[in-house]
């Protein structure tokens, strides 16, 4: 039952008005994230959904086009990204427990890594356009000879729907890590001046709620995208 | 019925409305009350600019040839009707005005539990209107709001994409607002409100969060493609470089089946609290209709296929989609015979709220039942595509969502204004909204069943009797909503003061001033009665 | 059915249906009379509920609380089941009513049909061809295949209850039984662009000695399957794929209606659809013991109308079976 309002009551300085206590703002806060990325699950589905439309409706093509991903790549992010969970989880225990230095810190890591995903991404995004493998921008859409698939020329027409879903979807991760790395950089602004300690330190909760799923988004892309079809060795 | 005090021109209690003054304090507020008003004015703007293509369309529908505009621009008006209604006032409607003020104070509760998020939410409907509008100045846009590829993909000449982009950035105004529902129903109800003591308005908001939450972000999703298949030509809807477009369908009607739910299901809601009140008695079957609604939601997403019967679907598919589309129809009935069974023996007002509860009842039962003629398979082979269909979800939206909204706009009007609305003149509307209507949707039903296809700029001659009845029944309508529009503005400045509690209604909402403070209540109620408790003494009006 | 007011000009009538003249027509009528009358049922029972209640229970004193009434499981149950009990039937009726118009009989005759914005292209295996005007003899099926040039369209002919959406990149099949001899309405109804509602057309239905005579006044082009071969000739689709013999293409004599084996071991229906593809997209379907990226896609290069015509044709081609000429070297045999 709260105080009436105007009263002296003592309060956490962090506790915004219309909630009674901290503990409902934490509750409902957490809940609102939760929602949020319900919706970003339906977001992402269906575009899922439409991609494994098109691949099923076009197994030869997808089959060729999966040969121009770079597995070793996608390991390499998915690895990034996970050691990067791990990273914020632990900063998130930090903020629980109240270690401003180990949060800190942790909040860099993950930072850090977070930036390398997108240095990767940028890394094989620039390989796809060397190859001629970027549909949609005049002059970088060539789809060539592999090996494996000759006379690729015949799927060129479905190769481009799927490749334009490549991109869109990854694309759209990436612009929600880039979103992810503009969080965590304010949320460390909010560490560094000692806004959060045990009894409030919900942003990094619900900071850390959003980086996990964006990773999980990651970890279904990465086989959709780079694992299945592809028979070049990994090694 | 109104305690007018001696006459004082202005309210002087404070309240939300006078707490601070200027644009500042509206354009930069957290007080759901001050961004529900805001909601209001700016639906109504997009109402009116929607009523008049509509009026557009049915002059040029007075005769069979298509004499008062060429055709392109026809196509244009019946195209930015739909998305200005569909996406700029029906969805938003009921939920960001009604819902925004009342549904926190139904459960106790100070605010919303997002208060910054729903300012948010909308500015962002703000921008998505602006891209909307845009896309109306600069020259229009032709595709049918329902955007079918590859019509809108590849052939039309027109602005698809701003549109696309008003619409896609108004869904996020409306995932927000459910999102901030969903949380605060959950997380801020005062002590003793339990889930079984939820007004149904309550209930009823938090059914269409769910869908807004889950449906929103597919037709976001779909409208992007549109408009990357518009600027780069991947091919993904076009069939000629290798696209689906039966996909398009697919994935648009998807979330735009469960979108018609998101408009009804606040107006149901309110619905439960007009006829409550005005019979002055519990609902009959509390627990159905709140979990109707939920049904509603749930089956509501499963049953899109229904608009595809003449696609080429698989057979087996339209069985299913047939099948369930008669289910979802069952939770609705449950519905319009609990309210109606709450009005058994109870204490009849005939107050204007009421009269348009009413209305609704009988609107929506029509409606609703035409739209087991499209559910079943047969018949709707005949009957898709023509003025039935238009007629049909006109009863349904117009005759039931609107018609709750006006209902609820005059059963709060004094709770959010603090001035009551002049009677007779609300009477009068009422009559002019209901003759009006018929007079408009009713021929459409007998066209369309002769075979008048919809979006047709100009129609076979035998078409013409219907038109002209729908046209002339159109004015009435007009003249109907505009007559309220005039009387709520006049009511601002010379209304009576309305009171605490003009109505001596069961609810939080009444149990603080009108207008309330701008933190709802002095303290945090305690509720220990269930929902419609008319039975039980009335409490005492809070002092203040 | 029309109201008593015949003698007016079209303008004036007010007619209340749509003349009833295919097989289907009456009893899809006489399902919207059920459902018309359950509607008129239901609405006059909330309609007279609401009103004798309005007044029976109308408040008369300012103070009286009328007693609650909770509620009744009974009835909530009763007033669930019952009515979708009524629903399945409207269901159950409409599903069959559907099914049966859903596949055409064996010896409906054919028609085409082609929708382009803005205007209906008729043909028919004898060679006429019209834009707009579809004639058909009374009494017999008649299997009409749809196609589309650019967008998605419908293909409506009120007085038969039928339509079907026209999508482009595939083939769609209607049909129906005409019974009344007479003029009726062929509307687009599904909305494409511009002339949407400039779309429209006539079905003429004739007496059989009359449709003989229309149909005596053939095309001049000749029949579809002489079109079509002239296409097969002008495209050299001959070159490769002989009629009698194999060549670098399989032999397409007797293909039409025969189920095919594919290099990757599916087999399939040869129908119109694949004969569409194979002409568009070769290398979608690759029949066994042959290879890929051989033949040329003609995407873009022939009309709508064209493939229907070279479909024609390739169904045409009698099936006379010489030992082992017909699928490829090894594989199994057509059936």
């Amino acid at each position: 039952m709260a105080e009436p309002h105007g009263a002296v009551a003592e309060h956490n300085p962090n506790l915004r008005h219309h909630f009674d206590s901290m503990e409902q703002q934490f509750d409902s806060a957490t809940l609102g994230m939760w929602v949020f990325l319900l919706t970003e699950i339906m977001f992402f589905g269906g575009m899922f959904c439409a991609y494994m439309i098109y691949r099923s409706m076009y197994p030869a093509a997808f089959a060729s086009t999966s040969q121009h991903m770079n597995p070793l790549w996608g390991a390499t992010n998915t690895a990034v990204l996970i050691v990067s969970s791990l990273s914020m989880a632990l900063a998130v225990r930090a903020a629980h427990l109240g270690q401003q230095k180990a949060l800190q810190i942790l909040l860099l890591i993950t930072i850090f890594f977070g930036l390398c995903f997108l240095g990767v991404k940028a890394i094989e995004y620039h390989e796809h356009w060397v190859d001629n493998k970027v549909p949609l921008i005049g002059g970088h859409w060539d789809y060539s000879n592999t090996p494996e698939f000759p006379n690729q020329a015949q799927y060129a027409r479905q190769a481009q729907i799927l490749f334009c879903f490549y991109f869109f979807m990854t694309g759209f991760h990436a612009v929600h890590m880039i979103v992810g790395v503009g969080l965590m950089l304010t949320i460390f602004a909010m560490a560094h001046k000692g806004k959060f300690n045990s009894s409030y330190f919900t942003p990094v909760e619900i900071s850390g709620l959003y980086w996990h799923f964006v990773d999980i988004v990651w970890i279904f892309l990465f086989p959709l995208l780079y694992l299945i079809g592809h028979t070049k060795n990994l090694i | 019925m109104s305690t007018v005090l001696q006459d004082p021109r202005t309210i002087e209690t404070p309240n939300y409305l006078n707490a601070e003054y200027g644009w500042k304090s509206w354009l930069f507020t957290k007080d759901h009350k001050r961004i529900a008003v805001l909601y209001i004015i700016s639906i109504t703007v997009m109402f009116f600019l929607g009523g008049i293509f509509a009026g557009l369309i049915r002059l040029e529908l007075l005769t069979p040839q298509g004499d008062l505009v060429n055709s392109d621009t026809y196509n244009k008006f019946f195209t930015m009707h739909g998305i200005i209604m569909v996406f700029f006032f029906l969805i938003p409607s009921i939920p960001a005005t009604l819902g925004n003020f009342f549904v926190p104070m139904m459960i106790g509760a100070k605010d919303l539990a997002f208060p910054r998020i729903n300012l948010l939410s909308w500015y962002i409907y703000i921008i998505g209107a602006l891209f909307a509008l845009s896309a109306v100045v600069m020259g229009g846009v032709d595709t049918g709001w329902t955007f079918y590829t590859p019509f809108s993909s590849t052939f039309s000449n027109t602005f698809v994409i701003t549109a696309a982009c008003g619409v896609f950035v108004a869904g996020f105004s409306s995932i927000l607002t459910g999102l901030n529902f969903i949380v605060t129903i959950h997380k801020m109800r005062a002590p003793g409100m339990t889930w079984g003591r939820l007004p149904l308005f309550v209930w009823a908001n938090y059914a269409t969060s769910l869908i807004q939450v889950l449906g929103t972000p597919v037709v976001a999703i779909t409208l992007a493609l549109v408009g990357l298949e518009r600027a780069f030509h991947i091919g993904i809807f076009d069939p000629a470089i290798g696209g689906d477009p039966i996909l398009f369908q697919h994935m648009f009607w998807f979330y735009s089946h469960p979108a018609v739910y998101i408009m009804i299901l606040p107006g149901m809601g309110v619905m439960s609290e007009l006829v409550t009140c005005f019979s002055r008695k519990g609902v009959f079957g509390y627990a159905f209709v709140a979990a109707s609604s939920i049904g509603i939601a749930v089956i509501g997403f499963l049953v899109w296929g229904h608009h595809m019967f003449v696609t080429g679907m698989s057979m087996y598919a339209s069985l299913y989609f047939s099948l369930l589309s008669f289910l979802v129809a069952v939770p609705s009935a449950i519905k319009i015979f609990n309210w109606t069974a709450t009005m058994f023996r109870g204490s009849i007002s005939y107050a204007t709220p009421m009269l348009y509860a009413f209305g609704f009842i009988g609107l929506f039962t029509i409606g609703g039942l035409t739209g087991l003629f499209l559910a079943t398979l047969a018949v709707d082979v005949h009957v898709t595509d023509t003025y039935f269909v238009v007629a049909h979800f006109h009863y349904v939206m117009v005759g039931g969502m609107v018609m709750a909204y006006m209902g609820g706009m005059h059963f709060w009007w004094p709770k959010i204004t603090g001035r009551m609305y002049p009677e007779g003149w609300a009477k009068f509307s009422a009559l002019l909204v209901f003759v009006g209507f018929n007079c408009t949707f009713f021929p459409q039903f007998i066209a369309g069943y002769l075979g008048q296809p919809r979006r047709y700029h100009a129609y076979a001659p035998e078409f013409q009797v219907y038109n002209v009845f729908s046209t002339a029944g159109a004015t009435i309508l007009g003249v109907g909503y505009i007559i309220p529009f005039i009387y709520f503005m006049w009511s601002l400045k010379y209304g009576p003061i309305a009171g605490n509690n003009p109505w001596k209604a069961k609810g939080l909402e009444w149990e603080t001033t009108s207008p309330p403070p701008t933190y709802n209540f002095e303290t945090t109620p305690i509720v220990t009665e269930e929902a419609y408790a008319y039975a039980t003494p009335h409490k005492e009006e809070h002092g203040g | 059915m029309v109201l008593p007011w015949g003698g007016l000009p079209k303008t004036m009538q007010i007619p209340l249906f749509p003349e009833s003249a295919s097989t289907t027509a009456d009893s899809v009528d006489y399902l919207y009379y059920y459902l018309t009358a359950v509607t008129v049922v239901m609405t006059t029972l909330i309609f007279a509920a609401v009103f004798i209640f309005a007044i029976k229970y109308r408040r008369r004193s300012e103070d009286e609380i009328p007693a609650p009434i909770h509620g009744s499981i009974r009835l909530e149950i009763a007033w669930s089941v019952i009515p979708f009990l009524i629903m399945l039937t409207f269901f159950w009726w409409g599903a069959q009513l559907f099914f049966a118009n859903a596949s055409p009989p064996a010896d409906a005759m054919d028609v085409y049909a082609v929708g382009k914005q803005w205007m209906w292209k008729i043909q028919y295996p004898e060679g006429q061809r019209e834009i707009n005007e579809l004639h058909v003899p009374v009494g017999r099926p008649v299997k009409v295949t749809l196609a589309s040039e650019d967008v998605i369209h419908s293909f409506f002919i009120p007085a038969f209850r039928l339509k079907h959406d026209v999508v482009p990149g595939r083939y769609d099949t209607m049909w129906f039984n005409a019974t009344k001899p007479g003029r009726y309405h062929l509307f687009c109804a599904e909305y494409c662009g511009t002339e949407h509602s400039g779309m429209v057309g006539w079905v003429t239905v004739m007496t059989e000695p009359d449709y003989e005579n229309w149909l005596a006044n053939g095309g001049a082009e000749g029949t579809m399957v002489q079109q079509g071969e002239r296409l097969f000739g002008q495209y050299g689709c001959v070159t490769c794929h002989q009629l009698d013999q194999q060549g670098r293409g399989p032999m397409l004599r007797g293909v039409y209606g025969s189920r095919i084996q594919l290099n990757d071991g599916k087999t399939i229906l040869a129908d119109d659809a694949f004969i569409r593809e194979s002409i568009l997209n070769p290398n979608a379907k690759i029949v066994a013991g042959y290879k890929s990226d051989v033949m040329p896609s003609f995407q873009g290069q022939i009309s709508e109308e064209g493939l229907l015509q070279l479909i024609v044709y390739i169904k045409s081609l009698a099936i006379t079976k010489a030992p082992g000429t017909v699928a490829a070297p090894g594989t199994e045999g057509k059936q």
